[in-house]
């Protein structure tokens, strides 16, 4: 099978899906290059060229670049969506939705319900997330858990090149708004990608490895990080289950609370603040639902409560690092044997 | 050829295998072993199994400790009579490891597959055994239906000692194209046989598991110039009967737990199924249009829960030797469909063995299923 990176399996995504159906668009701003200069048509496709070669073979009517009003094309892609488009909006950094908020809380997570199922939201919102990448705290945050939050959004967060084709397959395909959140720093990673469409279903977890020590759940980014902890840790005879959710909504429970069952101990490696974070939502399942399994409080990995730093030293000390994830897994495992 | 002293490497246990860890030895040194006994305990990244004896002897020396990790084809011991002496062993070793240095380079590199052209789409093929100096007739691997030919991952290269062996992946199977027209069994056979011929392969052993083996009975009806030998695992085409559930619940399955299921009726003990099979066979589903061609393929090949073609004939009629190997446990095909052949078929059964033989009893599965091809090979020569 062919390796391809991240960031290719996204293209090559959107390209089969504006090819097998002619009402996906996508819109964003700088998607075809530099708008209105000579010369750079097409010329990155995008701040991470992801969109690169759209405009060339699908053209203008179909991959709009558009001025700097995240509330004006996001309002007008969901509108779009209703009418039975469906829109692929890039967004560049998930940092920038706030000035969007009406258009995705208020406006396209409530059509299907308000309209009693009669109007669907096929739309979708692509942004970067994640620090690490010396961008500053405006730049770099893991805002997931703000639509997760909402009923009506599917929140997407592939943690591989495999993973990110499939899902933005079904994201596209999907009868509801999603967001789908890249990792910035995961754009050049490489994986096994077929070259032809296909899906995976949201609220399927994906097990990275399988132990009845102590369960590992981690998303995006992290869940590298909580593989190769699990890697060293088997190596000092703790056998970890690592589970990737890989959507937030819908969210596995199923999976998570069975691996509890069995392993009676779980930490939460996540890269959002903490506070109502992705980390606690899936704390409070456990606790709600396995009690009676837990031989350990549940751990949570995560950055402190507080902005992404931009010095470097302190950006790297707030993601949380493969040596964090071993000690808390140490912690739970010594907890109670 | 006897050789007296028999190396134990370490397995490709498929494409993707570079190095394998022994999770744990079964034999000591000293111990007598016998073919298809299970010696080592062996785990890669996707899958753990036991490494059975291909050879009869006595272990003389263990090469690799256990939780040690070595890549694939290195020595990991030595079985040899005791007429062989000490000294002789650690000549064999000295040599091994020199030949092994030498080919290090290329033994490393895992074996790709390629496409051929087929009229209507391509057929993905893994060829293993190529540049064997020995002019034998090549063999042919046909997996089964929602299989690949990665199915064929503990059997391909054993038997590529020697000779070239092809294993294919059917249409909208594994990496070969969608077909342009509904699949048939007959369409199947047919684009085998296309993709043979672009192959230049004018005669081959076939081996052919479930539903692959209904396709080579096709192949030895309608073309047996092709057909050196047939060696059918659980074959489809013997009789009427078939698990239908089995079929519906595996085209059903759009989750792991179902999916989990499913898989594990194949299995005469279903831990062996392992997760990250349930992985692939999830994502090759999930590939647009799969599950739309298995049903169609389902509905030819298993109208109403029961097989179509029952080729029982040919198996009496065929020029070619024919074996045929099954476990008891089979809960998809009953081995029963074994009985009362036409008494020219070799009938091995297995206890304890579910639909997939090649896979719960490897070693012994490989040691039949060379020897009836070298058998075929010999008695073609006369």
């Amino acid at each position: 099978m062919a390796k391809k990176t991240f960031r290719q399996a996204l293209n090559e995504a959107l390209h089969l899906e504006m090819r097998r159906d002619d009402n996906v668009i996508v819109i964003g701003e700088d998607i075809t290059g530099g708008k209105g200069a000579s010369g750079e048509e097409d010329a990155w496709g995008g701040a991470f060229g992801v969109t690169k070669g759209l405009l060339k073979e699908f053209g203008a009517d179909r991959v709009l670049d558009t001025p700097i009003t995240e509330s004006a094309f996001v309002g007008a892609a969901a509108g779009a969506a209703m009418t039975g488009l469906r829109p692929v909006v890039e967004l560049m950094f998930v940092d920038f939705l706030g000035v969007c908020f009406d258009q995705i809380f208020n406006q396209a997570a409530k059509f299907r319900y308000m309209f009693g199922g009669k109007a669907v939201t096929p739309l979708v919102l692509r942004a970067s997330f994640g620090a690490g990448s010396g961008s500053a705290s405006q730049h770099s945050q893991s805002l997931y858990p703000l639509f997760a939050h909402i009923p009506g959004l599917k929140v997407v967060i592939p943690s591989n090149a495999y993973d990110a084709k499939g899902l933005l397959i079904q994201a596209i395909r999907d009868n509801d708004p999603v967001v789908f959140l890249e990792n910035k720093i995961m754009y050049d990673d490489v994986g096994e990608v077929p070259d032809g469409s296909y899906t995976i279903p949201f609220g399927e977890a994906n097990f990275l490895r399988e132990g009845g020590d102590v369960t590992v759940i981690a998303l995006g980014r992290m869940v590298q990080r909580a593989n190769e902890a699990a890697a060293n840790l088997a190596r000092q005879g703790i056998e970890c289950t690592v589970l990737d959710p890989r959507t937030l909504s819908p969210l596995d429970a199923d999976s998570i609370l069975a691996s509890v069952e069995e392993t009676g101990r779980a930490v939460i490696v996540d890269e959002s603040y903490p506070r109502c974070g992705a980390a606690a939502d899936i704390a409070s399942l456990i606790a709600e639902q396995a009690f009676g399994a837990l031989k350990a409080p549940i751990l949570k990995v995560t950055p402190p409560h507080c902005p992404v730093p931009y010095a470097p030293e302190l950006e790297n000390a707030f993601l949380p690092s493969v040596a964090r994830v071993e000690a808390a897994v140490k912690q739970a495992f010594e907890f109670r044997r | 050829m006897i050789t007296r002293i028999h190396a134990i490497t370490m397995p490709r246990w498929g494409m993707t295998m570079t190095e394998g860890q022994v999770v744990k030895w079964l034999v000591e040194v000293g111990d007598t072993v016998a073919p298809g006994q299970e010696i080592l305990e062996i785990e890669t990244e996707k899958i753990a199994n036991v490494l059975e004896s291909s050879a009869a002897g006595v272990l003389r020396k263990k090469l690799i400790a256990e939780q040690a990790t070595a890549g694939v084809g290195s020595l990991l011991g030595v079985a040899a009579d005791h007429e062989v002496s000490d000294g002789e062993i650690e000549e064999f070793i000295a040599g091994f490891q020199v030949r092994h240095t030498a080919a290090g380079a290329v033994e490393a590199e895992a074996p790709a597959a390629r496409t051929v052209t087929v009229p209507g789409g391509h057929i993905n093929v893994m060829t293993l055994g190529e540049g064997s100096s020995i002019p034998a007739v090549p063999a042919v691997l046909i997996h089964g239906f929602g299989g690949d030919l990665n199915s064929w991952l503990f059997t391909q290269a054993e038997l590529a000692g020697g000779r070239v062996v092809h294993a294919l992946d059917l249409p909208a199977h594994g990496g070969s194209s969608m077909p342009s027209a509904p699949m048939s069994l007959e369409s199947l056979a047919i684009t085998v046989r296309q993709a043979l011929e672009s192959l230049g392969t004018v005669r081959a052993h076939f081996v052919a598991h479930s539903l692959g083996g209904v396709i080579a009975l096709l192949l030895a009806r309608d073309t047996p110039a092709l057909v050196a030998s047939l060696s059918l695992i659980s074959p489809a085409g013997l009789g009427s009967e078939i698990n239908g559930q089995y079929i519906e619940e595996f085209l059903s399955a759009q989750r792991r737990p179902q999916m989990s299921k499913s898989l594990s009726a194949l299995f005469a003990d279903p831990s062996l199924v392992r997760r990250e099979m349930v992985d692939d066979v999830l994502r090759f589903m999930r590939g647009d249009g799969v599950p739309a061609a298995l049903r169609s393929l389902a509905g030819d090949a298993f109208p109403g829960g029961r097989q179509r073609l029952v080729l029982r004939e040919v198996i009496a009629s065929a020029a070619a030797p024919v074996q045929i190997i099954w476990g008891e446990e089979d809960a998809i095909i009953p081995s029963t469909h074994s009985k009362d052949l036409a008494a020219r078929a070799a009938v091995r059964l297995l206890p304890n063995v579910g639909h997939m033989a090649h896979l719960e009893k490897a070693g012994l599965v490989n040691e039949w299923l060379a020897q009836a091809m070298m058998a075929a090979d010999s008695s073609e020569k006369r």
